[in-house]
């Protein structure tokens, strides 16, 4: 079957929009990376060169600290992979969900773009994941995180410093944006949810435990708890096809 | 503190070589279909216990104080339970900080 040339611009476009909403969520949080490394005295290119080529929240700002405090290679790779290695799970999740027929290339570009918020999107989707909707997901974001640190590394030093500050919780306020509307219209994932939560506030505060460094924090506890709601709520397969 | 900017962009370009191939790996090498329905709702489930680990209880600690990190969790999830959107929570949820931390007498 042929199809009408437009439907790459389409599916494409739609991406694009839907990814909108994540793009402004993230210049608020990359302005606040560009500012943390411009105060911590590197030139404005330094954290725009991490935001175009690394692409990841956590990740970046845990490596730039430590780049500052001169750590060594072997501990900033250690610390990347800890933190990053959820993207491993969300990349193997999404091979359940793309086309069947997206090509290795098409695959071996769109992977840079797989994010916490992209993920969580496009997992949501009901149809199969074309590569020009998912191209879309990611351009729109890609250059919100781009422009927010250009903006944060060049800029952000007048903003007063109480908005400094107050910047530093629209990271943990978009997952938080990501996670209650599912977990309110399904019980089950607000269980996992409270159960991941409570697990990192034990492995955070209890002496001992504490000592777990805040990445493997993150591996245990959600692997514990979507663990748990695997066994005990198993989802329906009619639900995993909706992915709501 | 003297930078070494050749240094810098190496670590960096290492940085987002191994941030690439943990996106990558899965996606480019493993094409089958997982029928289990255990392996299947562990999937479902990973997202959302995965960016709850990574802000409870770290956002309580994003901000100048304690208690400013606390009334942004508590209008972001307000916000989030009525669906206001990603950039009207981060946004009410960073002013709710800016608020608090203004009482508080803290700037």
């Amino acid at each position: 079957m042929r199809r009408p040339k437009s439907s790459f611009s389409i599916y494409f476009s739609e991406g694009f929009q839907d990814g909108i909403p994540i793009a402004l969520g993230y210049i608020s949080v990359s302005f606040a990376f560009g500012l943390a490394a411009i105060r911590n005295g590197l030139p404005s290119w330094v954290p725009l060169f991490i935001s175009m080529t690394n692409f990841t929240s956590a990740g970046q700002f845990a490596g730039m600290d430590l780049l500052l405090a001169g750590a060594g290679l072997l501990e900033i790779v250690a610390a990347i992979l800890v933190i990053n290695i959820r993207y491993m799970l969300m990349s193997f999740s999404l091979t359940q969900k793309i086309s069947k027929r997206m090509r290795f290339w098409q695959r071996f570009v769109l992977s840079f773009g797989i994010t916490d918020e992209i993920f969580a999107l496009a997992s949501q989707r009901i149809q199969p994941l074309k590569p020009a909707y998912l191209g879309g997901l990611i351009l729109s974001p890609y250059l919100g995180w781009v422009l927010g640190t250009l903006l944060g590394a060049t800029a952000g030093f007048m903003l007063p410093p109480a908005w400094r500050s107050a910047l530093g919780v629209a990271l943990y306020a978009m997952f938080i944006a990501i996670i209650i509307p599912p977990a309110k219209k399904y019980s089950p994932v607000f269980v996992v949810v409270i159960i991941a939560a409570a697990l990192s506030c034990v492995l955070r505060y209890v002496p001992v435990l504490s000592t777990i460094s805040g990445g493997w924090r993150i591996i245990i506890c959600a692997l514990a708890a979507s663990g748990a709601g695997a066994l005990f709520c198993p989802v329906s397969e009619a639900r995993l096809r909706l992915r709501r | 503190m003297p930078l070494d900017y050749s240094r810098i962009t190496f670590v960096v370009l290492i940085m987002a070589l191994v941030t690439y191939l943990t996106r990558a790996l899965p996606l480019l090498f493993f094409r089958r279909e997982i029928t289990r329905p255990l392996i299947r709702s562990f999937l479902y489930y990973l997202p959302y216990a995965v960016l709850a680990a990574m802000t409870i209880p770290n956002i309580l600690y994003s901000t100048s104080s304690f208690y400013s990190g606390l009334a942004a969790l508590a209008v972001g999830l307000i916000l989030s339970f009525f669906e206001k959107g990603l950039l009207l929570t981060a946004l009410g949820a960073a002013l709710a900080a800016f608020a608090l931390e203004k009482l508080l007498g803290l700037y």
